[in-house]
């Protein structure tokens, strides 16, 4: 299908950022993401994967424009942004900070002013999703990695956002764990963004991927390709043949 | 994940546990003053109020010794205060200091080990506890057992190597200053995910459980027995 043809949900231009003691993170990065499509970010660790992320709710401030969903991201459209790109953080154990699994999807949905009724509706809504809807009542900590992956995803789902991005979202999960997590991203109709270290992942999830290196994108074509060409296939087998 | 003694009895099933928490926040606040404003007979009083708590862990199926062992933590800060009331020629003082502040802290466990967290927190708002006090502790008490694993994952790290023995006080507190650290990186980072999801400075939490008959004639019946005890030492003593 041609890009032409579809909507862009996501449009980055030229976004630099540069941290306080003077590493460029972002060198003039320019994205699009289209409804529907999922996207692998890969990279070497200290590419600028997670700091581009950052960016795409305001997280981060750097230079250069971001638009969602025809929405240009500034000091005034900061809180429809953050309820329109949803972020699923690396550690669940950072997102998941109330006390129930319930309060804490909850929390999204009501600070976006919904009356408490509707917000928890919403909430159990996004539990369901994910799979998860029998453990609304337990305490965050007694959960296993992969429930609390899903639940910080039911957290962002509850918000109904447009942009779902996943910061490596099997780290720390078992192989079980991890094909219930695809099983969930599968289902879920929102475009996504996927940075992730795991080639199996960004192939079952992503048609598209690109490449960070050193703040840049240094290539975006399909995943399979990409992965390819920077060598990004665990041949451990073939090493040692 | 080693979880707290405390917060695994919280979770347990019992009638006293099914109770609502501000009803049971209510009573332990009417033990507490029942408790301090006693001068008379205060023998008597502690004895019936010891045997009350008792039975209130008992209907909470809760270990009764293990209770009573860890209510008396707080008997060496009052001893401190006890041995100086005792030496200024005060032993009455100094016991009644003692037993009304282990009895105290009995009555607070029992509250604290047959409620949850979350449920306590919540019914301290409704009974209007400042919220930021209560943010405060919420958190603590989320995150302590992140950063007790971490110390944990720490301890075993370093024991694998030999352990902190050997390398003495200064590896000891270097590896202190490596928790805070991490605990610090933490908090930026359950910060930024806040933002992510709209937080602007304000806690909104889901309506509260109702109070229910059962929970009024819980309350009404404890709180009226506890009251015709302090009667009965009176004319016990």
């Amino acid at each position: 299908m041609s890009e032409d043809r579809q909507t862009r949900v996501l449009e980055v231009r030229d976004l630099r950022y540069r941290y306080d003691d003077g590493t460029v993170a972002l060198d003039g990065v320019d994205f699009d993401l289209f409804e529907g499509e999922t996207v692998a970010l890969l990279g070497p660790n200290g590419a600028g994967k997670t700091t581009f992320v950052l960016h795409l709710n305001g997280l981060l401030r750097g230079s250069g424009s971001i638009t969602v969903a025809g929405l240009k991201l500034g000091a005034e459209t900061l809180t429809e942004v953050r309820q329109k790109v949803g972020i699923v953080f690396q550690e669940s154990d950072d997102q998941l900070f109330m006390p129930t699994v319930l309060d804490d999807v909850a929390f999204g949905p009501l600070n976006m002013g919904l009356e408490p009724a509707e917000a928890l509706a919403r909430s159990r809504w996004a539990l369901e999703t994910v799979g998860m809807a029998q453990a609304h009542g337990r305490a965050p900590y007694h959960l296993s990695a992969g429930e609390k992956r899903r639940v910080a995803i039911a957290g962002v789902l509850a918000m109904n956002p447009e942009i779902l991005v996943l910061d490596e979202p099997t780290t720390s999960l078992d192989p079980p764990g991890q094909r219930a997590l695809v099983d969930v991203l599968e289902r879920l109709p929102q475009s996504k963004i996927l940075v992730t270290h795991d080639p199996e992942l960004a192939c079952a999830l992503a048609r598209r991927a690109v490449f960070f290196d050193h703040g840049r994108i240094a290539a975006s074509g399909k995943t399979d390709e990409i992965l390819n060409r920077f060598g990004w296939r665990l041949r451990l087998g073939a090493r040692s043949a | 994940m080693h979880h707290v003694v405390l917060e695994r009895w919280s979770r347990g099933d019992s009638p006293v546990h099914r109770r609502d928490a501000r009803a049971k926040i209510l009573l332990t606040l009417a033990l507490l003053v029942l408790l301090s404003t006693a001068q008379d007979h205060l023998a008597a009083v502690s004895l019936l109020y010891f045997g009350a708590l008792v039975m209130g862990l008992v209907a909470a199926r809760l270990p009764v010794w293990g209770a009573l062992v860890r209510a008396a933590v707080v008997l060496p800060f009052s001893a401190v205060f006890g041995l100086a009331s005792w030496l200024a020629g005060e032993p009455e003082r100094a016991l009644a200091l003692a037993a009304k502040s282990y009895l105290s802290a009995l009555g607070v466990l029992l509250l604290v080990a047959s409620t949850r967290m979350p449920d306590l927190l919540r019914a301290m708002e409704s009974l209007g506890a400042p919220r930021f006090l209560l943010i405060v502790a919420q958190f603590l008490y989320r995150y302590l057992f992140i950063i007790s694993e971490q110390a944990q994952h720490m301890r075993s790290a370093a024991l694998s190597r030999g352990g902190f023995r050997r390398a003495g006080f200064r590896a000891a507190a270097g590896a202190l200053g490596v928790l805070f650290a991490r605990s610090y990186a933490r908090a930026d980072n359950i910060h930024r995910a806040m933002l992510a999801r709209g937080f602007h400075g304000h806690f909104h939490m889901p309506a509260a459980a109702r109070f229910g008959w059962a929970d009024g004639l819980f309350l009404a019946a404890a709180g009226g027995g506890l009251a015709l005890l302090r009667l009965a030492a009176g004319r016990l003593g």
